[in-house]
């Protein structure tokens, strides 16, 4: 008892311009921390600043008025601050422990599964707005007036947007966890059923806004119907999007489906009428389009394109002309060492394959190694290597690669032809010069690393087969090419064993 | 009119988004996604507010239960995922 007058008490003394004012601080909080994550010195307290915006966001709104009412609930199934607390706490572990526990090789899975999980709460709360009832006991009515059209018209986009993040998401991480297969899947009339499940969505929004439309049936049950009908196909379009990607157009996927989950919490926003909601989301929504601008230019293809094409399937055909015949020439670890041995400048360039091998830690202590010897050594990092933006940065920094050896692809190719040998660790697509010189390669046209300029080029590759895309490579049958085949991460603890042996 | 200045701050929000990232370096490409991602959490205010707000909807409450709970562990799992991704990035010497 002391504690609901307590409440009220209080209630009275937080009016709402404090709320507001509070939002307004972690807004604020919020555009200072995403600055500060723009450079390497400041990351890490931009981070922090974020988090603490966050923090009094949720503090905040406990202490909203139409919200404070809530402890003066006697039944503690209906009280809301339990129900609060006690998801929070669940969320908190479950979140905590999956952070703390998680590999770096599978952070690009994890992001995307949280990204998901983002897009699922925003889509839940806009249901829970829908079926939310009056005081009176009785559901209240989502008929369109002149005061509620954007409110509702943003209800039903919430769920489009996070239905789509949300299944989106969870495939895109199943993909790249490889519970299921990475590879483009296409079938025949996807783009007909990609069509009808877009036409469907809209028309279930029509008639969700105007019930009147259909003639039978009173409107609230119609109204229901269109907004069951829209979660399900929305659920179904994140499928349907994703399931055409190959793996190596994931980081376009992740960042796109980073900027989705940042829209639908901004279309909550509008739902239930708060700004905090709206400016962090669409800050979000505008980084994310960003990184996909940037993930598109680092592949020289359209967003549309990559969404309505399943990379690599249809084109695999096209360009096998450009083997020219010649084989790959393997060399032995011991012959490579001595060529390393002798060189002055060395170069790495990772790709997935790195990651998959979970190399990173031996490339580090050969990389240690070579500069030992004299040779200056860099890493060579391609926008889209990997699975997600900036994914070897974040593995070679896990192995203590300091970040001044990181170097961009327009820092690295102009002292390309300087470079007595150039590693390429499991990294294809991004190094093949197809993507220059041969119009009729699928990839024509994206910049690459220019592995080829270097004097000598030590390819590490588990097999003979074609890479991720099922593009030929002409880097590996060029003159200065020789390849290394095995597991990389045994390959590369072999060459540093060589170094230890003088 | 409350919508029209919810609308205005959406706008202008957008452009400081595109401002704020536009030159961010490649090397920080990850952190930056997963720490924005995090910030998507925010959707955990609307969730808290409308579970207490709930008057009487079981249904009601237990969507805005689920939506804390998934929320909180995109807001929490991602700030700390990014402190530690961040944690690692060093300079030369250190």
């Amino acid at each position: 008892m002391t504690t609901m007058i307590l409440a009220q008490e209080t209630a009275a003394a937080v009016p709402a311009t404090v709320i507001n004012l509070a939002y307004i601080v972690s807004c604020v909080l919020f555009i200072f921390g995403i600055k500060r994550l723009g450079k390497t010195e400041t990351a890490r307290s931009g981070n922090f600043l974020s988090a603490l915006g966050m923090l009094i966001a949720v503090i905040a709104v406990f202490f909203d008025a139409d919200v404070m009412k809530s402890w003066n609930t006697q039944d503690w199934m209906q009280n809301g601050y339990l129900w609060c607390f006690g998801g929070i706490a669940l969320g908190a572990v479950i979140g905590a422990v999956w952070a703390k526990k998680v590999k770096m090789t599978g952070m690009p899975e994890l992001v995307a599964l949280f990204n998901g999980f983002g897009g699922l709460a925003s889509l839940l709360v806009a249901w829970s707005e829908f079926v939310k009832l009056g005081p009176d006991g009785a559901p209240v009515s989502h008929a369109l007036t002149a005061d509620n059209a954007v409110s509702e018209v943003s209800l039903y986009l919430t769920i489009l947007i996070g239905a789509i993040t949300f299944t989106g998401s969870v495939l895109a991480w199943g993909k790249l966890s490889e519970k299921i297969s990475g590879r483009p899947f296409l079938f025949a009339g996807q783009q007909v059923v990609n069509a009808l499940i877009v036409l469907v969505a809209l028309g279930a929004m029509v008639v969700y806004l105007f019930p009147g439309l259909v003639p039978a049936g009173d409107p609230a049950t119609v109204q229901t119907v269109a907004l069951y009908t829209g979660i399900v196909v929305s659920l179904i379009m994140g499928i349907t999007v994703v399931l055409p990607i190959g793996g190596g157009d994931m980081p376009v996927v992740i960042s796109l489906l980073n900027s989705l989950s940042g829209l639908a919490a901004a279309m909550a926003g509008f739902v239930i009428n708060n700004n905090v909601l709206v400016v962090a989301g669409c800050l979000v929504g505008a980084s994310g389009v960003i990184l996909t601008v940037i993930m598109c230019k680092a592949m020289n293809r359209s967003i549309g394109n990559l969404l309505f094409s399943g990379f690599g399937a249809a084109d695999s055909g096209s360009s096998k002309k450009a083997g020219t015949g010649a084989e790959p020439k393997a060399v032995s670890v011991e012959d490579a060492y001595l060529v390393l041995e002798a060189a002055r400048s060395v170069v790495f360039i990772p790709g997935y394959g790195m990651a998959v091998a979970q190399a990173q830690h031996v490339v580090k202590e050969l990389a240690a190694k070579l500069e030992e010897n004299g040779a200056e050594v860099n890493f060579a990092i391609h926008p889209v290597a990997g699975r997600m933006p900036g994914h070897m940065n974040v593995l070679l920094a896990e192995a203590d690669v300091p970040y001044e050896q990181l170097k961009t692809m327009d820092e690295i190719n102009p002292l390309m032809p300087m470079q007595d040998v150039a590693i390429v660790i499991g990294a294809n697509d991004v190094v093949n010069p197809a993507a220059a010189t041969d119009k009729s390669s699928p990839i024509y046209g994206m910049p690459i690393i220019k592995a080829n300029e270097a004097r000598t080029v030590f390819v590490l590759k588990r097999g003979k087969g074609k890479g991720f895309s099922g593009i030929e490579n002409e880097l590996f049958t060029l003159q200065n090419t020789r390849m290394i085949y095995g597991d990389a991460k045994a390959t590369i603890s072999a060459l540093s064993g060589e170094f230890g042996k003088e | 009119m409350e919508m029209i200045m919810l609308f205005f701050v959406f706008v202008m929000a957008a452009f400081l988004g595109f401002e704020l990232i536009a030159k961010v370096p490649s090397q920080l490409h990850t952190p930056l996604m997963s720490g924005t991602n995090a910030i998507s959490g925010i959707t955990i205010v609307g969730a808290l507010a409308v579970c207490a707000i709930q008057a009487t909807g079981t249904l009601g409450m237990i969507l805005a239960f689920v939506a804390i709970v998934f929320a909180t562990i995109n807001v929490v799992g991602g700030y700390m995922v990014t402190d530690r991704m961040l944690g690692m990035f060093k300079k030369k010497g250190k």
